[in-house]
C-alpha cells in the first residue's frame, strides 16, 4: 500500500475504533429511531385520544350534518346525541363519562353553538366543532333568506387563480417544492459535516502535533500526502456514520410503510427530484467538503494544543454559518442579487449555487465558473496549506492568530 | 553512501540558526555533532532530512537530496520526543514503519527482537501513556531503527535514561554502525560522544569551531592534563611556566599544561621532594575542549 493508503486506513481505523465515535453514532440513531416512533411512543402513555362529545340538539336535524361535517376531517372525535337534559350532561362531564358537551340552540332558526369542558378554553376540539357547524348554519340561513344554494356555493367558493410561466424551461411549483427540500437536506448535511468533520481533522492534526510524533511523520510522508489521506479518511468515517445512520433510517421507514407512505421523502419532495440535482448536490457536496477540510486541516497544524483548536476553528464556523444564513434566506428569494454574487466566492459556492441550480435555470457558464472557481480555491489552499503545515508541525509555543501563518511559510521556505 | 553537507546557512528571519557548514559524514561511521543549547545543531538535523530548507548549499546523500522516496532508508530521533499516547506500542510502530515502507509481519518480528533486546518484552500491547519517559524513549529509539535504516540521525539519544539503559542503547547504536549504518548523533555528554565518535563537529552559535577526527582533535588541542599525587605540597606547581590551571584533588592534583615537554620539566622539579605515587599525562578530555570552546559546561 501506497502512503496515502496507510494513513487513510490508519485515519480511519484509529477513530472509528474510539468509544467517542461509537457513542456518538449511537445517540444519533437512537433519536433517530425515537423520532420515527413518536407517535407510537405518545400512544402507548396516553391510551386512546379519542374524545368522546355529548350533543344535545335543541334545534333538531344539525347533527347529521355536524357529523357528515366533521368525518372529513378528525376520526378521533365522536358525537353521541344526550338525552337528558342539560344539567345532568354538564354533570357527565365533571364525571368524566364525556370529554365535553356541545349545546346547539336556534336563534331565530339560526344555529347557534355553546361547549362545555371541563377546561372551558378554545381547543383544537371547540374549533373542530365551531368550524363544523359553520356551514351549518350558512345553509340554514340561506334557506331562510330564500337564496338558492348553488348561488350560496358561488358567493362563497375561492377566486379562480393561475400563475403560468412564459419561459419555457421554468420550474414547476412541484419542482420547486422538491428543489426546496433538496436545498434543505444539503444545507444541514454541509453544515454539519463542515462543523463536525472538520473540526475532528483540526483536532486530529492538533493532537499529533502536540503528542510531537508529527516530525517523525513529517519525515516519512509528504506532508500535502499526510494533509489529504486525512482529509479522506476522515470523509470515509463520516460516510460510515451517515450510512449507519441512513440505514436505521431506511429501515424504520419500511416498516412503518403504511403509516407513511413516502412520508419524510414526500415531505422534502425528494420524490419529484431528478437524477440530475442529485449529481449536483454530491459534486458541491464533495467539494464543500473539501475546501473546508483543506482549510481546517491548515488551521490544525498551526496550534500546538488541542485546547487551541476551538480558538482557530471559529472563522470556519462563521464562514459556513454565514453561508448558511444566505441559503436561508435565499431559499425564499433565489434570484435575489445576493445571492447571485454570493454564489461565486467558492466558500460559499456549495450552498449557494447548488440552491441557484436546483431552483432556477441558471446559464451552464456560471456553473463553470463557479466549479472553476471552488476548485481553483481547494488547489491554492492546498498547496498554501501544505507549505503552512509543513512549517507549522515545526512552530511550537502560544499561537493563536494569523501571525503564526506568516511564521509557518517561513521555517517552510528557503528563505 | 557519504553523507555530505555543502556550506549550508539557514536563516530564520534576522537570526542566522546555521553558518556555512560544511560537514562529510563516511558510511558506516559515527559522527557527533556537538554544541551548546541553540547552537544549531537540531535544525541542522532538520536539514539533513528535508524537514526544513536550506537558505544556502546543499545536502547529498548518495549524490542526490534526502528526499520522500529514500525515507525508507532513513531513520529519525527527534529531541523532541513524540509518539501517540493513545495508541499500543504495537499499533504504533506497525503505523511509523509501514510509512518507512516495512511490510507488517516484518515490523511485528524485528520489534519482538527489540523489544527482548532491550529487556521490555512486556510492553508490546501497552499504550505508551502507560510506560516511564525512559521507556517510552526506548520505544521511540525502536521506532527509529526497526526499518534498518542506512542513515540514522539521534538528536539527544541517551538524555533522561538511567547508566544501565544507557549501555543497551550505545550497544544498539554500535551494532547499527557495524551493519553499515550512517549515524549523526548529538549529545551534551562528551563521554559518550568520545565513546562513540571517530568524527566530531562542534558549533557555536551555528558555525563550526572544531571539525574533524576526535584524536586529531585533541592532538592539536596542544593542551594536556597531568595529575600528580604524592605526600608532600605540591602548590608550588601553580607557578611554574606553562602551567595553565591547577586544582587540587585529595591526594594531589590535577594541571592542565600547555604542552608536553612542560611535563618532562615539571617531572624533573619533583625528584628529591618525597613520595610520588601517581604521576599521569593525560590526553585533554572532550569536555575540556567543550569548555575552553564553548565557555560552558555540560557536566
Amino acid at each position: 500500500m501506497n502512503k496515502f493508503g496507510i494513513i487513510l486506513s490508519h485515519t480511519y481505523l484509529t477513530r472509528v475504533k474510539t468509544k467517542s465515535f461509537l457513542i456518538t453514532t449511537a445517540i444519533t440513531i437512537l433519536f433517530i429511531l425515537l423520532a420515527g416512533n413518536v407517535q407510537s411512543i405518545m400512544h402507548s402513555f396516553g391510551g386512546s385520544n379519542e374524545q368522546e362529545i355529548a350533543v344535545l340538539d335543541e334545534t333538531g336535524g344539525v347533527v347529521p350534518a355536524l357529523k357528515e361535517n366533521l368525518q372529513a376531517g378528525e376520526r378521533e372525535m365522536s358525537l353521541h346525541s344526550y338525552e337528558g337534559t342539560e344539567t345532568e350532561a354538564k354533570k357527565d362531564v365533571r364525571d368524566g363519562t364525556f370529554d365535553g358537551f356541545l349545546k346547539i340552540t336556534s336563534n331565530e332558526d339560526i344555529p347557534q353553538g355553546e361547549y362545555y369542558s371541563m377546561q372551558g378554553n378554545p381547543s383544537p376540539v371547540s374549533e373542530r366543532l365551531q368550524q363544523a357547524l359553520q356551514p351549518v348554519k350558512l345553509s340554514r340561513a340561506a334557506n331562510n333568506a330564500g337564496i338558492d344554494p348553488a348561488a350560496v356555493q358561488q358567493i362563497t367558493s375561492s377566486v379562480v387563480f393561475e400563475t403560468v410561466a412564459l419561459q419555457e424551461d421554468a420550474k414547476t411549483a412541484e419542482e420547486m417544492n422538491s428543489a426546496r427540500g433538496l436545498v434543505y437536506v444539503m444545507l444541514f448535511l454541509l453544515y454539519l459535516s463542515v462543523i463536525m468533520y472538520g473540526n475532528m481533522i483540526a483536532m486530529d492534526v492538533a493532537n499529533e502535533k502536540s503528542s510531537r510524533v508529527m516530525e517523525i511523520l513529517v519525515s516519512s510522508a509528504p506532508p500535502v500526502t499526510q494533509m489529504f489521506a486525512k482529509i479522506a479518511g476522515i470523509a470515509l468515517l463520516g460516510l460510515t456514520q451517515f450510512g449507519a445512520i441512513v440505514v436505521v433510517g431506511y429501515i424504520m421507514l419500511q416498516s412503518k410503510q403504511d403509516q407513511l407512505t413516502g412520508g419524510v421523502f414526500q415531505y422534502f419532495g425528494l420524490q419529484g427530484a431528478g437524477a440530475g440535482t442529485f449529481i449536483y448536490a454530491l459534486v458541491f457536496f464533495l467539494l464543500g467538503y473539501l475546501l473546508y477540510a483543506t482549510l481546517s486541516a491548515t488551521l490544525g497544524s498551526l496550534v500546538s494544543r488541542t485546547e487551541d483548536v476551538n480558538q482557530l476553528m471559529a472563522p470556519v464556523i462563521y464562514l459556513i454559518m454565514i453561508a448558511f444564513f444566505i441559503a436561508i434566506f435565499g431559499l425564499s428569494s433565489p434570484d435575489n442579487m445576493l445571492v447571485t454574487v454570493t454564489s461565486f466566492i467558492p466558500f460559499f459556492t456549495p450552498m449557494l449555487m447548488f440552491l441557484r441550480v436546483t431552483m432556477l435555470n441558471v446559464p451552464i457558464w456560471e456553473i463553470v465558473l463557479s466549479f472553476g472557481l471552488i476548485i481553483s480555491a481547494i488547489i491554492i489552499l492546498a498547496a498554501a496549506g501544505a507549505r503552512v503545515y509543513k512549517g507549522g508541525v515545526l512552530l511550537y509555543g502560544k499561537s493563536n492568530s494569523l501571525k503564526d501563518v506568516k511564521r509557518a511559510l517561513q521555517l517552510s521556505k528557503k528563505e | 553512501m557519504t553523507l555530505t553537507l555543502d556550506s549550508i546557512t539557514k536563516t530564520f528571519g534576522k537570526t542566522t540558526a546555521v553558518q556555512n557548514l560544511s560537514l562529510e559524514i563516511p558510511e558506516g561511521e559515527i559522527f557527533g555533532l556537538l554544541g551548546a543549547n541553540g547552537a544549531g545543531k537540531t535544525t541542522t538535523f532538520r536539514i539533513i532530512i528535508g524537514l526544513l530548507e536550506a537558505t544556502k548549499g546543499r545536502v547529498y546523500w548518495d549524490g542526490s537530496k534526502v528526499t520522500y522516496e529514500k525515507s525508507g532508508m532513513v531513520g529519525y530521533l527527534p529531541e523532541e520526543r513524540g509518539l501517540y499516547p493513545k495508541l499500543k506500542v504495537k499499533e504504533q510502530l506497525i503505523y511509523l514503519g509501514r510509512l518507512r515502507g516495512m511490510k507488517k509481519a516484518d515490523i511485528v518480528k524485528e520489534l519482538e527482537s527489540w523489544l527482548e533486546r532491550f529487556r521490555v518484552p512486556e510492553y508490546m500491547n501497552q499504550r505508551v501513556e502507560e510506560l516511564s519517559k525512559g521507556n517510552q524513549q526506548k520505544i521511540q529509539f525502536i521506532s527509529a531503527v526497526l526499518h534498518q535504516p542506512k542513515l540514522l540521525i539521534l538528536d539527544e539519544p541517551f538524555s533522561g535514561l538511567d547508566p544501565v539503559n544507557v549501555e543497551l542503547l550505545k550497544r544498539a547504536v554500535l551494532d547499527l554502525k557495524e551493519n553499515g549504518t550512517s549515524i549523526v548523533f548529538s549529545s551534551h555528554r562528551m563521554e559518550h560522544v568520545e565513546e562513540l565518535c571517530e568524527h566530531v563537529c562542534m558549533l557555536q552559535h551555528g558555525t563550526p569551531i572544531i571539525h574533524g577526527r576526535l584524536k586529531e582533535i585533541k592532538r592539536s588541542f596542544g593542551k594536556k592534563n597531568l595529575r600528580i599525587h604524592a605526600d608532600f605540597d605540591l602548590e608550588y606547581l601553580k607557578h611554574t611556566d606553562g602551567v595553565l590551571t591547577f586544582s587540587s584533588v585529595t591526594d594531589g592534583c590535577v594541571l592542565q599544561i600547555d604542552q608536553e615537554t612542560t611535563a618532562e620539566h615539571i617531572f624533573h622539579t619533583l625528584q628529591g621532594k618525597g613520595f610520588v605515587r601517581k604521576f599521569e599525562l593525560e590526553e585533554p578530555s572532550l569536555n575540556d575542549i567543550f569548555i575552553e570552546k564553548a565557555g560552558t559546561s555540560y557536566e
